[in-house]
């Protein structure tokens, strides 16, 4: 990839004779790549060059040297001050979301799902929204080092190719890849090529939170990997076994569309009913109508008599309330042949997605709510035998050459197979991150690798669509994807990403136009066509025949779940998704060992919010050690209402020791006690309570709503029966109880509608906020003191007095309510908040003295205050990511939701220039475009048509806080349960 | 003056057989009177227990400068400060010092108005007390905003970035509420002050002091012009003072008042926060004088009456902040509004209840001990009783403000307040700044007004008779 035109100093560097390399590396070691690699020393003098010039960031980014094509506007149309939006696609767990990511000069700032993408469907989830935060991270690996010392890509194609050499004559036995679960066509291809030159060779796979289990249910059920696709919307009836399919796994974005299309009361669908039997409460539990607390054990006995109800299997019938509640189930079940579907969650054993596969073809609703294709995945494989066979080629000595593509196996692998132990075995290894991680510590070669929206590949989504992962800026850092380290095994190290991508593609779709295809397909973000065919499968016997599982023993039972914002841990280091307040437990930059309060009560531990910060600050809670399978490891308690007695959740993804100044530290380490046989849940653990305290940084501890009604729900049957029933025991006041006219809002008068009843808590909304409005990030200590800066927030509310149950829970999402009867605006000193015209509670930062009164005034408390300087004023990579159109603010000034202003400027310009209004859905504020469940609706109240107006108008709608007379224009929807009213006694 | 003094003067004879406490002790002329206040500046050798006790509250003045400097560098995060307790110490202290400020007032101007003479031996100092408490008050609402540089935003100054304060919002008023007060009360002490200095310019034996107390007296020769000029401004300084005893703690309770907030919103602050404005005033001066009598020998100046005296405002006062009390939770019943009962449950019964129930003790409970006259007469019981009323009144701010915001509408938001270091450090530092201003004008100024107090002495009805 040599760009721009060589310069030479000597005769022997322009010859680039070696004797002159080497003079090089022994007197300028730490510049050596620097001159001999000229990618590198063309952005290194561009970023110095920018720096010293102060030109302003603009300066310092490259477009990709390749053509990327924009997402609505060709490059060449590019106006300084207009974002350019760009199809791309990011993979977690292999499979891809489409993104659209806005990009301003050439910076990507902004990343918003593809609505062409139909794992997207224009949602983005908490990763996805935070992932631009990663691309921009100051810790990521900067260069190219062996055992530490900085070295060079040429050196690198070198001794690697000496190491296959060596490799050569024994058919490449010493040779393994280690990859994540891959579902990038091209890689696959690549890997499959290089491993093929060797026979002996072997390409090994490792996803900590993986879909291994459902990989095996559906083998075990059909004898083969199949992917179930799931359509929710047909569903009338879902039976989910400890799923959080709304928000968690792929496809989530598209099944969490799916099902709140089935919650709107208005648009005359009937409504669907969820069960749902779990451990830690999910968002998806909190969404059920009928939500059974389980151990980890008991619902594979629960999905044996709920199978037995619908004809699959025997099971003896159970008593109690678990008993009960499968016979409704089944009943209800059977009741919607063809239109229910039942789901299994990835940390259910293979056994019990056998079982979800056999009811669902029981009930008929294979081909309905339910298809088969392959795999998502280009090479399934049961990925902890793969592993399992990895360390044991390890430790044994055989591996010579390790090539590990990202995925930090020595911090994720489970604790039994001791795979860093073994690792050190391995002659030469080599490792492509982003992270200097507790994996690059051990290996030899790391090579830093590029970011998604720095390189070139594609990837497959759920459904099998493919879609092309292009570029948005060239690597900040000279990173490599994994499409080019491999090339280099395959001896084709000249091969860039681009070409790699590209001619794989041209191979698999050729055409006479090609280019013009491609573009197109850049353009899009999807490769039509290529979402997979169903599949017929047939259901093996055996699949509802396997052994039931043995009689709990004693002890108490464990449960290992992903972090629902550091994920495996890939996102320790980013400081977005480390603040934010996890779904249920609220709790920031901290993991816990979850039980439910009765548990904990027994184990003698304890949470409760301490004077600092108090409950919407510091919970100070009793630190307990837990001891599994002879590993122990101690953390801080946390009581959950509505998990399992008996029973703890742990959360992996914390306690890093090699993540980056962010993530070194934060929790503790839950891959400590993961063995590979109880990848997900345990029996037998032994938890103590310590005397140490710990201060977990939780945002709301208060769950209890005090009869103040911020969520309104009644069942469908009361709502249908009385649609004002939702407002029974709630007044607002009359609009005529004033002194003073109304203010006319001429123009736009601007609204939003949120819908508690689709609202799953999933924090998209959140982390889009901060994206988009640059919010700064504080810290543990400073959420301890009750300082986060979040401009909305997701308050969860538990029905009921008693805090220790969750018969109930709902999520709120509360942005500044805009009132129109604003509160903070009449008290503030020096007019820095102040109301405009369309009906925005506009905030002059600049003018702010920083008073702090609005905030004391503000019945919402939606208000964030700089107590310090938060905002990232010094790293320079930060600045690169920050959106132009917002001001980034300093200490002392008081900064709230506007509803995203700076998006409502652009449009009423571009409509002011065509000489029209706005059109409804024009202006799509931050959250409410990455919303998966399309919660949140923003528009114009003056227009009837819009859909803001339509809603508000809605029985279901309702003011928070409405007594205050502060006439917000933020409204909510309340909430509808479909209660079965065999459970609801 | 002339006119008034004639049947004051005799009131000021000790009532034969009554017991009632006499202002001025007997014996004493006009000679003495000036010796002995004057010599406290001029002549008394200053003990060493002074120096111990100035340098003491310098230091702590200092750890308010260290204070402000490093909340200045750092920000306001420095402080316990949240979401959603977004004021806490800051301005808890800053409407304690506004109250202590009150007495000064009410002592200067309204018992002048209502010929109160036996205020002529605690005038002075208690003005004095004034001047000093407002000066810390106002370092809060500064000091207290996001970005103080700014906080001249807060001033109607015309300027071309068109910042204009905003006027619906009860800080405006407060700062010219404030602001209004400490001119009024300067000048107000300044000129209560000048015929004094102008008799330490006489007395004063070292050159530097004739020079800065000549400066200072204005000229004064004590002219019958003079004193016909002093009394006529003293008087109509008086008038202008006496509204605004009454008007600036109404305003500084509209900071609340105008709110929404369950606990801050509520009618009865304007009436509610004078009383004890005047009652943390008077328990304020009542600290001062008791060890000041007794350290400088003044008991003969500030007699029994006079403590008894102030006793008794001290505990009409507190009955009408016990009322109030009492009327905030009655109509948090009454009401029927259910945030208005939360917040009372809460403050009776919530988290931070020690303090509630503190407050109750402390301005309520104990000083009911101010009914037994034995009490009254007792120095160090009344001595005691005015610092508990000192913290009480403090506690009193603290649960209005933190214990409103602390949990209000969403129970999503609740939190709590702790304080840090810094809270601590720029509160105690401000009472070190009181007690330095408050022991250099002890030791530079007459801490009691002098010729108010030759007023009093029998020798002023003799030469009645012959006018002057």
């Amino acid at each position: 990839m040599k760009t721009g035109k060589a310069f030479w100093r000597t005769l022997d560097e322009l010859a680039d004779d070696p004797s002159f390399v080497e003079r090089l590396h022994n007197e300028f070691p730490s510049q050596v790549e620097a001159i001999t690699d000229p990618t590198t020393r063309r952005t290194f003098m561009k970023l110095m060059g920018a720096s010293l010039a102060l030109a302003g960031v603009t300066a310092c980014t490259t477009q990709p040297a390749e053509d990327i094509v924009p997402y609505v506007r060709q490059p060449e149309d590019l106006v300084p001050g207009k974002p350019m939006f760009f199809a791309t696609a990011m993979t977690l767990g292999g499979v891809a979301t489409g993104l659209l990511v806005e990009s301003h000069e050439g910076r990507p700032t902004k990343v918003e799902g593809n609505p062409q993408h139909p794992s997207s469907l224009g949602a983005a989830d908490v990763f996805a929204q935070a992932s631009i935060l990663n691309l921009y991270d100051p810790d990521r690996v900067q260069t190219l080092t062996e055992s530490g010392d900085v070295t060079s890509w040429p050196v690198f194609i070198t001794t690697m190719k000496a190491a296959m050499a060596a490799q050569a004559p024994l058919n490449g036995a010493g040779i393994r890849v280690l990859t994540e679960a891959v579902s990038s066509p091209t890689l696959a291809a690549q890997i499959s090529e290089f491993v093929g030159r060797f026979p002996e060779a072997k390409w090994h796979q490792w996803e900590p939170v993986g879909r291994n289990n459902a990989r095996l249910g559906s083998k075990l059920a059909f004898g083969e990997f199949v992917d179930a696709q799931y359509s929710i919307e047909k569903a009338d009836v879902i039976l989910s076994l400890d799923a959080d399919f709304l928000a968690s796994g792929p496809g989530s974005l598209a099944h969490a569309r799916q099902f709140a299309s089935r919650r709107r009361v208005e648009e005359g669908h009937s409504m669907n009913r969820l069960y749902v039997a779990e451990t830690m409460p999910t968002s998806t539990g909190s969404r059920a109508d009928h939500r059974l607390p389980l151990k980890p054990s008991e619902i594979e006995g629960l999905a044996r008599q709920i199978a037995a109800g619908v004809g699959v299997g025997s099971a003896s019938a159970g008593s109690g309330e678990a008993a009960k509640w499968a016979a409704a189930v089944a009943k209800d079940l059977q009741a919607h042949r063809g239109t229910s579907l039942v789901i299994a969650g990835d940390a259910q054993p293979p056994a019990v997605h056998a079982l979800a596969h056999a009811m669902n073809q029981a009930l008929g609703n294979v081909g309905q709510t339910v298809t088969y294709t392959r795999t998502a995945e280009a090479e399934p494989v049961d990925q902890v035998t793969s592993l399992k066979d990895l360390v044991a080629d390890m430790a044994a000595g055989k591996v010579d050459l390790l090539v590990i593509l990202g995925g930090n196996p020595v911090y994720t692998s489970p604790a039994d197979l001791e795979f860093s132990k073994a690792l050190d075995k391995v002659q030469t290894r080599v490792y492509l991150t982003q992270f200097n991680d507790e994996t690059a510590e051990r290996c030899q070669w790391v090579i830093p690798e590029a970011h998604f929206l720095e390189s070139w590949s594609d990837a497959r989504g759920h459904d099998g669509t493919a879609a092309i992962v292009q570029p948005l800026i060239a690597p900040l850092y000279g990173g490599r994807s994994a499409h080019e380290v491999v090339a280099v095994f395959s001896d084709k190290p000249e091969q860039t990403g681009h070409d790699i991508v590209k001619s794989f593609w041209q191979a698999e779709k050729p055409a006479a136009d090609f280019d013009a295809q491609w573009r197109r397909w850049l353009h899009d973000g999807i490769i039509p066509g290529t979402a997979f065919e169903p599949k017929t499968v047939t259901l093996a016997a055996a699949a509802v025949n396997t052994p039931a599982p043995a009689e709990g023993g004693a002890g108490i039972e464990i449960a290992f779940r992903p972090d629902p914002a550091v994920f495996d841990g890939r996102f320790a280091n980013n400081g977005w998704l480390q603040e934010l307040p996890k779904p249920i437990t609220r709790i920031v930059w901290d993991n816990a060992v979850i039980a439910s309060p009765a548990t904990a009560d027994k184990l003698k531990a304890s949470n409760s919010p301490a004077s600092r910060g108090g409950e919407h600050g510091t919970i100070e809670s009793s630190v307990v050690e837990i001891k599994f399978n002879g590993r122990t490891v101690r953390g801080p308690i946390f009581g959950v209402p509505g998990h399992p007695d008996d029973c703890v959740t742990v959360h992996l993804g914390y306690g890093r020791t090699r993540a980056g100044h962010i993530g070194n530290g934060p929790g503790f380490n839950a891959y400590a006690l993961r063995t590979a046989d109880a990848l997900w849940a345990g029996r037998g653990a032994q938890v103590t309570t310590t005397d140490d305290t710990f201060p977990l940084a939780c945002t709301q501890y208060h769950h209890l709503m005090e009869g103040r009604g911020m969520v309104r729900a009644v069942s469908l049957e009361e709502f249908q029966k009385n649609p004002e029933s939702v407002h029974e025991g709630f007044e607002a006041p009359a609009r005529t109880i004033t002194l003073y006219p109304d203010w006319k809002y001429e123009g736009y008068k601007w609204g939003m509608q949120i819908d508690v009843n689709a609202c799953i808590g999933c924090n998209a909304c959140v982390v889009a906020c901060h994206a988009e409005n640059n919010i700064a990030v504080v810290g543990k200590d400073q959420v301890l003191r009750g300082r986060e800066m979040h401009w909305l927030r997701i308050d969860t509310y538990h029905s009921g007095n008693d805090p220790n149950r969750a018969d109930e829970t709902y999520f709120q999402p509360v942005p500044c309510m805009q009132c129109e009867n604003a509160p903070c605006e009449v008290v503030c000193p020096v007019g820095a908040t102040v109301h405009s015209h369309e009906g925005l509670n506009d905030m002059v930062y600049n003018r702010c003295v920083g008073t702090r009164y609005c905030s004391n005034n503000c019945p919402y408390k939606v208000r964030r205050f700089n107590y310090l300087l938060y905002s990232d004023w010094d790293t320079a990579s930060y600045k690169l990511g920050r959106n132009p159109d917002v001001s980034v603010r300093s200490r002392g000034v008081m900064e709230k939701c506007t509803y995203c202003v700076q998006r409502i400027t652009v449009a009423k310009i571009e409509s002011e220039k065509e000489n029209r209004r706005v059109r409804d859905g024009e202006i799509k504020t931050a959250c409410q475009q990455t919303c998966p469940t399309d919660a949140i609706i923003f528009g114009d109240l003056n227009d009837p048509n819009s859909r803001v107006a339509k809603l508000q108008k809605e029985e279901r709608t309702y003011a928070l806080l409405a007594e205050l007379n502060t006439r917000p224009r933020t409204q909510y929807m309340a909430a509808i349960r479909n209660v079965n009213p065999e459970l609801s006694a | 003056m002339a006119q008034s003094n004639q049947p004051l003067a005799d009131r000021m004879e000790p009532v034969a057989g009554s017991g009632t406490p006499i202002v001025i002790a007997p014996g004493h002329t006009f000679a003495s009177v000036t010796d002995k206040i004057s010599s406290i500046v001029l002549t008394q050798r200053t003990p060493v227990g002074y120096y111990i006790a100035l340098l003491t509250a310098a230091g702590l003045a200092g750890l308010l400068l260290m204070s402000l400097s490093y909340l200045v560098v750092k920000g306001i995060g420095i402080w316990g400060n949240n979401i959603p307790v977004g004021w806490a110490f800051d301005i808890t202290n800053f409407v304690w010092w506004i109250g202590i400020g009150h007495a000064g007032t009410l002592i200067s101007a309204i018992l002048l108005l209502l010929k109160q003479t036996w205020r002529t031996s605690i005038n002075r100092f208690a003005e004095a007390m004034t001047l000093f408490a407002v000066a810390c008050a106002g370092i809060f609402p500064l000091f207290h905003t996001g970005r103080p540089w700014l906080a001249y935003w807060l001033f109607p100054i015309p300027n071309t970035m068109s910042v204009w304060p905003q006027f619906r919002s009860p800080l405006i008023w407060d700062v010219f509420a404030v602001s209004t007060y400490a001119t009024v009360s300067a000048l107000f002490w300044y000129v209560g002050l000048v015929p004094d200095v102008a008799t330490l310019r006489d007395r004063a034996q070292g050159k530097v002091a004739q020079r800065i107390y000549g400066m200072m007296s204005l000229g004064w020769r004590g002219s019958a012009r003079h004193w016909h000029r002093y009394e006529t401004a003293y008087l109509l300084l008086a008038g202008l003072s006496t509204p605004l005893v009454v008007s600036v703690h109404s305003v500084v309770s509209f900071d609340f008042s105008v709110s929404i907030l369950p606990g801050w919103h509520t009618t009865i602050f304007p009436p509610y926060f004078v009383a004890g404005a005047i009652y943390s005033g008077f328990a304020m001066v009542l600290t001062l004088a008791i060890p000041m009598r007794v350290v400088y020998g003044l008991e003969d100046f500030i007699t029994m009456r006079h403590l008894q005296n102030m006793a008794k405002v001290m505990l009409l006062t507190g009955l009408i902040v016990a009322y109030g009390y009492g009327v905030e939770a009655f109509m948090a019943w009454y009401g029927g509004n259910y945030y208005e009962g939360f917040m009372m449950l809460n403050r009776i019964n919530g988290p931070y209840w020690p303090q509630y129930w503190a407050l109750i003790f402390c301005n309520v409970i104990f000083p009911q001990l101010l009914w037994f006259k034995k009490i009254r007469m007792n120095v160090p019981m009344l001595f005691v009783i005015s610092i508990v009323v000192n913290v009480g009144m403090w506690l009193e701010r603290f649960v209005i403000i933190v214990l409103s915001l602390h949990r209000d509408f969403l129970p999503s938001s609740w939190g709590m307040f702790r304080p840090t270091f810094w809270d601590w450090s720029t509160y105690v530092g401000t009472i070190g700044l009181f007690l330095t201003l408050f022991f250099l004008f002890v030791r530079l100024l007459p801490a009691i007004s002098i010729f108010e107090m030759r007023t009093i002495v029998p020798e002023a009805k003799v030469q009645e008779g012959h006018g002057h």
